[in-house]
Formats: C-alpha cells, structure tokens, sequence
C-alpha cells in the first residue's frame, strides 16, 4: 500500500472523470484542471501522493512536474505520506476551542495514537490538529475522510472512533441530534 | 425581528429538500427570463438601489463593483463566486449552499448577464465535499432543465457555471489568489493594480463575489432594490445571515435584519451568552480578522458595517465569536494568531516572518513569560505588518492582537505581575 507506485495512470472511470473535469476549462488553460486531477488521483491511490503520481498528473497536462509539486506542497488536502484509511482531523481554532476541542483532541490521543500525523497500531487510523473547518456554529468537530461530524463532545468522539474501528454505521453531521445549525430550541 | 415573510433563506436549515423542484415551490427560478428581459442596466440599478454591500467581509457596495465590469461584448469577461469560506467563526456559505444552491446558481445566472459575463466559476473549499456535491448535483439539475446553459431559461443569454473545489488553503479567500489558485498555481495574491475588474482570470476582465451576495440577488430583484434597502439603515441595509459561535447555550446560524443590537441578536437566536450577559467576557463581531469588543460595547453596539467600524471593529463576515468570563483571552487570540501563521503564504516578509513572531510572543504573554515592554515590542510589530503586505492577511493577524491589547491591557499586565511576584 505505501509502496513506490511507478505505474499509476488513471483508471477506466477516473480517466473519463478526468476528461469531464478538463472541459471546465479553456482548452489552453488545462493547468487549471490541476486540483482536481490531483485530488482524483489522491482518491485513486488510498488518499496520498507520490512523486510518481504527482509525475503523471503533471504529464497529463503538460506542466513541469516542479509546477505541480509546488501546487502539492502549498495545499493542506494534498497528503505526501499515507494517513491510514481514517484520516481524522480535529480542528482547534478558536470557536472550535472554546467549546471543548482540547477533549476531542483527547479522545484521538488515546484511541488513536499519543502523537499526530502517526498511524494507529492497527494501520487504520490517524489523526492531525488542522485549523478552522468552517463550521463553527456546529463546534466543537472533526472532518474524517470527506465527511464532518459536528456537536461533539469527549465520549461522542470516542464513540465515533470506536463504531468506525468496529466497522459500524456512524450518522454524520450533529451528534446532539440537532438539524444543520438550527439553535436548538 | 426579521418577520418569517422577509426571508430570504426559507431553507437554509435544510428542513425542505434542496431539489430544484423544492426550490421551485420556494420561488427560486420563476420566470427569472423577465427579469433578463428588463436589461443589463436595470439590473445594476436595482442592485445600487439596494444598497447591498458585499457580504465576504470587505462590505464594497455590489452595485457599484459591477458597474466597474468593462460593457464590450468583444471581452470575454467572468463571474467568480468566491465560496472558500475559511474565516473562522464563519459558516453561513456553507448552508446557503447545501440547502439554498439553487438561489446560488441562478444569482450566478442573472450576475453574470449583468457584467457580460458568458462563464462563472464557483471556487469551493476542499474541505466542503458534501456541499461540493449537492452544488454539483444542482448544477447539473440546472442543466437538464436548460435554466443554465445555451439560451439559460429561455433569456438569449448562453451561459456556463463550473464548480471548481480548492484544497485547503485560507488565503484563497482573497480574490486574486483565488484567481491563481483557478489558474493552477499556489495561491499567491496578485499586486493590485490591476485589479480583477481589469485584469482577472486569465488576464479578462472579472468580479470575484461572495456566495450571500450572490445568492440575494434573485430575491433583491424579484422584490425590488427598495424592499432590500428598507431593512436596517442607511448604507447598512438587508437581511444578514449571522453565525453565532462560543459560549451561548445555543449556536447557530440565523438570518435577521442588518443592524440588529449585537445583545438582541445573541439573546433572541443562540440563547443567550452562558451563564448569562453579566458573565460575558469580550465578542469578536465580524470573524476571527476584526478586533474583539469588550462586554460595555457589546452591551449597545448595532450589528452593522459603519456602527461596529465606530468602535474600532468590524462586521467582517458577521460571524459573532462570544467568549464568557471563564476565557483566557490571551490563549483565544494567540490560537488566532496561530491560525496567521500557519495561513501565511509566504510571499511577502513582513507576514511571513511577522505571524510566527506574533504568535511566539503571544504565547510568551500566555505563559506569564513577558513583561509590559514586551506587549509595547509586539504591538510595535503589529504595526510594522499592518499595511506593509500585498493582501489583507497580514492586516487580519494584526488586529485582533491590537484589538486585545487596546481594551485588556491593563487587566493582562496585572496578572503578568502577579505571575512575576509568585
């Protein structure tokens, strides 16, 4: 899995995904295309990127591969290790603070592991302090892979980790069983 | 209190599916052709009788930024609608988009037939991947119903929308580097002049707004400029979606009219401040970029542009941050301050190396670890950053220090005495 990818190429659906996302823009301007080619090939390749697949993308719309490793290394969503297939990332900014994510942190320390950006001893899981999610009003919370999981506290963290780490169903969104980020009246 | 008839975001909760058939029966894309027919100048008119004021923080009136728009057909010009809401405290793009798109795509529709623009782009934040999708899915709705595209809704008008995702950097927020980061590039913010209304996305002539201002639009035209201007006061008018965070017992978004007292707004939507008003501490007004206000302001202060510049703050993205009395005021700026550092992109000196120092020294304070030179050293820093940058991040990491220091000074080199005493 974290091996050396020395032939990655879009797959069949990915490759027609590809093409859909280059007609969004001028047909002389494909660097334009270059984030979301990345991100595709990032899910393609269990959520990181190589050098080889950053090399392939830079090909594909013919960029110097310095042009798109720049792009990598600028945005925090390009991942240059594998996280595991849990990414979890608690956000500590301010509004996110005052409502208690030092215990979401918590709960990641000890079900995950002590350190962040390290994986769990199983290989499934990691965890990193990020800043502002955007979803402020829904604080404290954390986005795993694509999805956020808001309203949290210490033990519906915990409760949310374990339920992934037994293969479970977890509702995403709220957790105090509020709509969106309606007040609960 | 806005009246539920004065709405503008029926479902910006999400109780109502985000279909365009839903949105339909909420009055989104009704006969929006007539409103095309009735002409380019028309509509920035009514758009300038509104008053509306751009709703991403900067409050530049909408009208008069479209009217800037070169008027050549030959030109081919764009709209880009700047959805990477990252300011912290802020989150109202978020649910206009997973719930309301649909007023998005057809203010998008009716912007860019304004400025003369063929082709729109929405420039979305990486992390909103489930509000990426339902945009798309209602893009694509929008699509088969021909309401965008060749001859949009039967106007004459060809038009494309485009929903472009970023990757998780705050300064994309800022127009130009938003621009480059559509182009491709790291988000470097461009030197201005030219600004985009001149030289935007690939050097043609473009207008970077906010998704609120955006998705008003239909409503501002459909009730006319006069109805919007009649909320609130003169220059600060409209419906405002606020994002109330922090200690109330019950954060939310809500929708009100501008102008709102800062306390009525708190007491009447989020619950009120924990433990009640008497326990609060200071606000940050207007996300986490504007100076916070301590409670005696906070007290009588009107939630709009003009009255929270008066004292020494800011409506920003009206993102209401609400700290109580338990708050260690030094650590919730010096979190903000680490947010700076870390959303720095490097190109100018004065922000690069002046947000890490800021948040080093402010950390310094938060350990007891500093004396009154100290502050008198960082304040003089701040001053050295604010102003001195090519965009307004480094004025943005600034101010809430500055804003800190001016009304908790005294209290803060107390308890660093107290600290040096023990």
């Amino acid at each position: 899995m974290t091996n050396l990818n020395d032939n990655f190429s879009f797959n069949e659906t990915n490759e027609r995904e590809a093409e859909k996302i280059l007609a969004k823009y001028p047909t002389d301007r494909k660097q334009s295309a270059i984030m979301p080619l990345l991100d595709l090939a990032q899910r393609q390749n269990d959520n990181w990127l190589s050098r080889d697949v950053v090399e392939y993308v830079a090909n594909f719309i013919e960029i110097p591969f310095i042009k798109a490793w720049e792009v990598v290394t600028f945005y925090s969503m390009y991942y240059t290790k594998y996280n595991g297939k849990y990414l979890v990332q608690v956000c500590g900014t301010t509004p996110c603070w005052l409502r208690g994510s030092d215990q979401v942190a918590k709960a990641c320390k000890e079900m995950i592991s002590p350190d962040q950006n390290t994986l769990s001893k199983d290989g499934l899981f990691s965890w990193m302090q990020v800043e502002c999610l955007g979803a402020c009003v829904n604080a404290p919370l954390v986005q795993i892979n694509d999805d956020y999981y808001e309203d949290l506290t210490y033990d519906t963290t915990k409760n949310i980790l374990q339920s992934l780490m037994d293969g479970k169903e977890i509702k995403v969104g709220s957790q105090n069983g509020r709509t969106s980020s309606k007040a609960v009246s | 209190m806005l009246k539920e008839k004065d709405k503008i975001f029926t479902n910006l909760f999400g109780d109502d599916a985000y279909s365009l058939k839903s949105a339909k029966k909420r009055g989104d894309w009704d006969n929006t052709k007539t409103l095309i027919k009735k002409g380019r100048d028309w509509i920035i008119d009514e758009m300038k009788k509104s008053e509306l004021r751009g709703r991403g923080g900067a409050g530049f009136p909408t009208g008069l930024k479209w009217s800037f728009m070169p008027k050549d057909p030959a030109l081919n010009n764009y709209l880009v609608v700047n959805a990477d809401e990252s300011e912290p405290g802020t989150c109202k793009d978020r649910d206009m988009i997973r719930n309301e798109p649909h007023k998005l795509i057809e203010g998008c529709l009716l912007a860019s037939f304004a400025m003369n623009a063929h082709t729109c782009y929405i420039y979305i934040r990486g992390e909103y991947f489930n509000e990426a999708v339902v945009l798309q899915n209602a893009i694509d709705e929008a699509y088969e119903a021909g309401l965008v595209g060749k001859n949009a809704a039967k106007s004459g008008w060809d038009f494309d929308v485009y929903l472009h995702r970023g990757a998780g950097a705050y300064i994309c927020g800022e127009e130009t580097a938003l621009l480059e980061s559509l182009e491709g590039k790291k988000g470097f913010p461009r030197l201005k002049p030219p600004f985009p209304a001149n030289k935007g996305l690939y050097g043609a002539p473009t207008t970077v707004n906010n998704v609120e201002t955006i998705a008003v639009v239909p409503t501002i035209l459909r009730r006319g400029g006069e109805w919007f201007s009649s909320f609130g006061r003169k220059k600060n008018t409209g419906t405002k979606v606020f994002c109330i965070s922090g200690h109330v017992n019950n954060p939310c978004n809500i929708e009100e009219e501008m102008g709102i007292p800062l306390r009525e707004l708190i007491e009447k939507h989020a619950g009120g401040v924990m433990g009640g008003w008497d326990n609060l501490k200071a606000i940050i007004p207007g996300g986490s970029s504007v100076p916070l206000i301590p409670k005696n302001i906070c007290d009588s202060v009107l939630m709009d542009f003009d009255s929270l510049t008066e004292v020494k703050s800011g409506l920003g993205t009206a993102a209401v941050i609400v700290m109580d009395k338990s708050t260690d005021l030094v650590k919730a700026i010096s979190k903000l301050s680490h947010f700076y550092k870390h959303e720095s992109c490097g190109q100018c000196t004065p922000c690069r190396e002046g947000t890490g120092w800021l948040w080093r020294m402010m950390e310094k304070i938060g350990e007891g670890n500093a004396t009154s030179t100290d502050i008198d050293k960082l304040l003089d820093v701040t001053k050295q950053i604010e102003g001195h940058t090519i965009c307004a991040l480094g004025d943005a990491a600034a101010w809430p220090i500055q804003g800190l220091f001016r009304h908790f000074r005294e209290e803060i080199e107390e308890s660093l005495t107290k600290i040096r005493a023990a």
